[in-house]
């Protein structure tokens, strides 16, 4: 089947690769990353990374690039997938393509970007140039390969030195419902510059049943004394498949608080990469799994302390029902040097039935002498003397369980500091734990 | 005197094919405190569990009736519900849900069980405060969760919050002295002493006669390889702060 992507690859240039305007660059780097698919294909359960993560479904189903007049979906059907209403500042993407009517950059500080990447790589090559493919590498496996070959389209947002904004900027993907196996493969850049402050939402969201293929990169780079947030929300069609590689790149005493929230998709991959290239770093990774049926969701990440003096906490926790599957490998690198390294990782999974299952496995490197570093790791079910201590405060079985697994997901959601991202995540949880009414938030 | 409000009869239970509690039989009526005394490992705990319905617990022998029903037919949630509270000698953490949160749904759940309507997050926080002002405690932890990372000390004031907030019927407080700083102690048997009343009964359990010098008990009992072995007024509690358990094993008792 690699042969159909190839295929794919080739109607993709022949019909002038997504846009007219795409600069000189672009042709020869896609052509390296055509042939390195070619070369590599997809990820076998063979290969270390990918052990526990079959991707065969992926490779035997004929995905392909959809033509760019399937109807747009109106700002209504998009109103229950956005944070804090329709006068949030946003960049819409359907089924991959960038939908200007649907976006809104409205009033924001001079100099800020919110949009397409396409149209930025047109307009100002160099703002894009500077950051574009620096920092995830194209031939990491044969997805990012995939990703860079069919490179197009994607969200850029860039976020001038010194410049604060407080309110969220959405970056939405939306599929509709459309029919076959449609693909995209959006490329995503996120630039904030020298001690600028913004706080970023990337939501994958499906708004019918396609059985679509997501396989998308994201490059966020903070500058020096920059201040990030960035939360990820993949709520995808169970029909779905998504590929994401998230690559985070840190300035000198930066800050970076990220959350990685999964609900959706049959089958997902998320490999992020988090570098703290800059002294005094501050990085908190955080993720949130809540999956049922028959779903699997894979993450790979590593922090990669490449300086002295920073600072990494890194919380993932997985709720898996029914037949769902969870995969956690978290890779802590320590470079040579990086002296006064402080890094902390927990994996937590919840296996709330008997063919639930989780497999997690911490992987530290460390170079450097004094540094401090801790990982811990837990599966199993629900805490039975938890359950029976709430049920001696009067929690019917039911309600105790429903809220020592609500727990598991607070105890990351408590830790997103935009309250409006925090509401809405809070409010996708419980409903996918179908809690009852009288367990609102306080 | 009317029908008590617990009656346990020739109770005896297991853990593990292990028998713990051996025959205890205990009366205690509504406007009572009973303190339970013993050494370690004599069964104090795993009484108060079975009263609480710990499922690790088999009861073997003996009944138990709590206000005129069968207590051991309940679940935990209905023990609960109809007013019987244990306060743990060591409480659970609950990851992830704050104390406010915890404390709401364990209120709404009894109350929706009693047909009453439900209380909001607002309402709710006004009942708190009312509350932890009574006991003259701040608010700092009830947005930490359930005794995540609480100190001994912190865990065993939890109990007695909730105790407060839940306004049981029958309170049983297991080793809820231990650990506290003395502040603490005066401040626990304060909010106790608050809550008795003619329709209440305490239980409870301890090492030290000290406590009972602020909860002061009209029954102490000596609880010893699973059985009561010697009842009386508090008086009993100093007798044995001074002379120790040993002249009241049963195989002393036999010799
Ligand atoms: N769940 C259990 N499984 C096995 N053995 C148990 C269990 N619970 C209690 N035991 C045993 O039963 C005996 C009584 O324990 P219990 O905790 O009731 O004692 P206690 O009187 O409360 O002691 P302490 O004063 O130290 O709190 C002990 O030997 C204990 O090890
Ligand atoms: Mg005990």
């Amino acid at each position: 089947m690699k042969e159909h992507f190839l295929a794919e690859y080739r109607a993709f240039v022949g019909n002038g690769g997504g846009s007219a305007r795409a600069p000189a660059w672009l042709k020869p780097l896609r052509a390296r990353a055509i042939a390195r698919f070619a070369e590599v294909g997809f990820p076998t359960t063979h290969q270390e990374a990918w052990r526990f993560t079959s991707v065969q479904s992926i490779a035997e189903t004929p995905f392909s690039l959809i033509p760019p007049d399937t109807p747009l979906p109106t700002l209504d059907d998009l109103a229950p997938l956005l944070v804090g209403g329709r006068a949030t500042p946003r960049a819409v993407f359907v089924n991959g393509r960038f939908a200007p009517d649907l976006s809104s950059a409205q009033g924001l500080p001079d100099g800020v970007r919110l949009g397409g990447l396409a149209a930025a790589l047109a307009a100002e090559p160099a703002l894009v140039e500077a950051h574009l493919g620096k920092y995830a590498r194209f031939d990491a496996h044969g997805f990012t390969a995939l990703a860079t070959a069919f490179l197009a389209d994607g969200a850029f947002v860039s976020v001038p030195a010194k410049t604060i904004i407080e309110a969220p900027l959405q970056l939405l993907f939306v599929a509709t419902a459309v029919a076959g196996h449609p693909m995209w493969h959006p490329r995503n850049l996120i630039v904030l510059g020298r001690e600028a402050r913004a706080t970023v939402v990337e939501t994958y969201a499906g708004l019918g049943d396609a059985a679509s293929l997501t396989n998308t990169v994201t490059e966020l780079v903070l500058g020096d004394g920059a201040r990030g947030e960035h939360y990820r929300v993949q709520r995808e069609s169970p029909n779905a498949y998504h590929v994401a590689t998230t690559y985070s790149h840190q300035g000198r005493d930066s800050a970076l608080e990220s959350c990685a929230v999964v609900l959706g998709a049959g089958l997902s991959r998320h490999d992020l990469t988090a570098v703290l290239g800059g002294t005094g770093g501050y990085l908190i990774l955080n993720g949130l799994q809540v999956l049922g049926g028959r779903q699997h969701v894979d993450h790979h990440t590593c922090i990669d302390h490449a300086q002295p003096h920073c600072e990494s906490h890194e919380v993932f926790n997985g709720i898996f029902d029914a037949e769902a599957r969870g995969v956690f490998n978290g890779r802590i690198i320590v470079r040579p040097g990086a002296q006064r390294t402080d890094s902390k990782q927990t994996n937590n999974n919840l296996l709330l039935s008997r063919d639930a299952r989780a497999d997690s496995q911490p992987q530290l490197e460390i170079y450097a002498d004094d540094v401090k570093c801790t990982h811990g790791s837990t599966v199993g079910p629900l805490d039975p003397t938890a359950l029976y201590y709430l049920r001696s405060r009067g929690l019917g079985a039911e309600a105790a369980r429903a809220l020592l697994t609500y727990g598991f997901g607070t105890e990351i959601l408590a830790r997103v500091g935009v309250p409006d991202v925090r509401t809405q995540l809070d409010r996708i949880v419980r409903e996918r734990l179908h809690m009852d009414s009288w367990q609102q938030a306080t | 005197m009317g029908s008590p409000l617990l009656e346990i009869t020739d109770l005896h239970a297991t853990a593990e094919g292990k028998e713990i509690l051996r025959g205890v039989t205990l009366r205690v009526h509504a406007g009572e405190v009973h303190a339970i005394m013993g050494p370690n490992g004599s069964g104090k705990s795993t009484l108060a569990q079975v009263l609480a319905g710990h499922p690790a617990y088999t009861v073997t022998q003996g009944t138990v009736r709590y206000d005129g029903n069968d207590l051991l037919a309940m679940k935990p949630e209905e023990r609960a519900r109809a007013g019987a509270f244990l306060a743990f000698q060591y409480p659970v953490a609950i990851r992830g849900i704050t104390n406010a949160y915890f404390l709401r749904s364990a209120v709404n759940a009894i109350r929706q069980h009693q047909g009453l309507e439900e209380l909001d997050p607002l309402d709710f926080a006004q009942i708190l405060e009312t509350k932890l002002k009574a006991i003259g405690w701040d608010d700092s932890y009830l947005s930490r969760p359930v005794n995540e990372g609480f100190s001994g000390g912190e865990k065993k004031r939890n109990e007695i919050l909730q105790l407060a907030v839940l306004e049981p019927r029958l309170a049983i407080l297991d080793e809820t002295d231990s650990g506290l700083d003395i502040d603490a102690l005066k401040t626990v048997a304060e909010a106790v002493n608050k809550l008795r009343a003619p329709d209440r009964a305490f239980v409870v359990v301890t090492h030290y006669q000290r406590l009972l010098n602020y909860i002061v008990p009209d029954f102490v009992h000596v609880l010893a390889d699973g059985r009561i072995v010697k009842s009386g007024g508090k008086a009993l509690a100093l007798e044995l702060e001074e002379k120790g358990y040993d002249w009241l094993r049963p195989e002393a008792a036999i010799a």
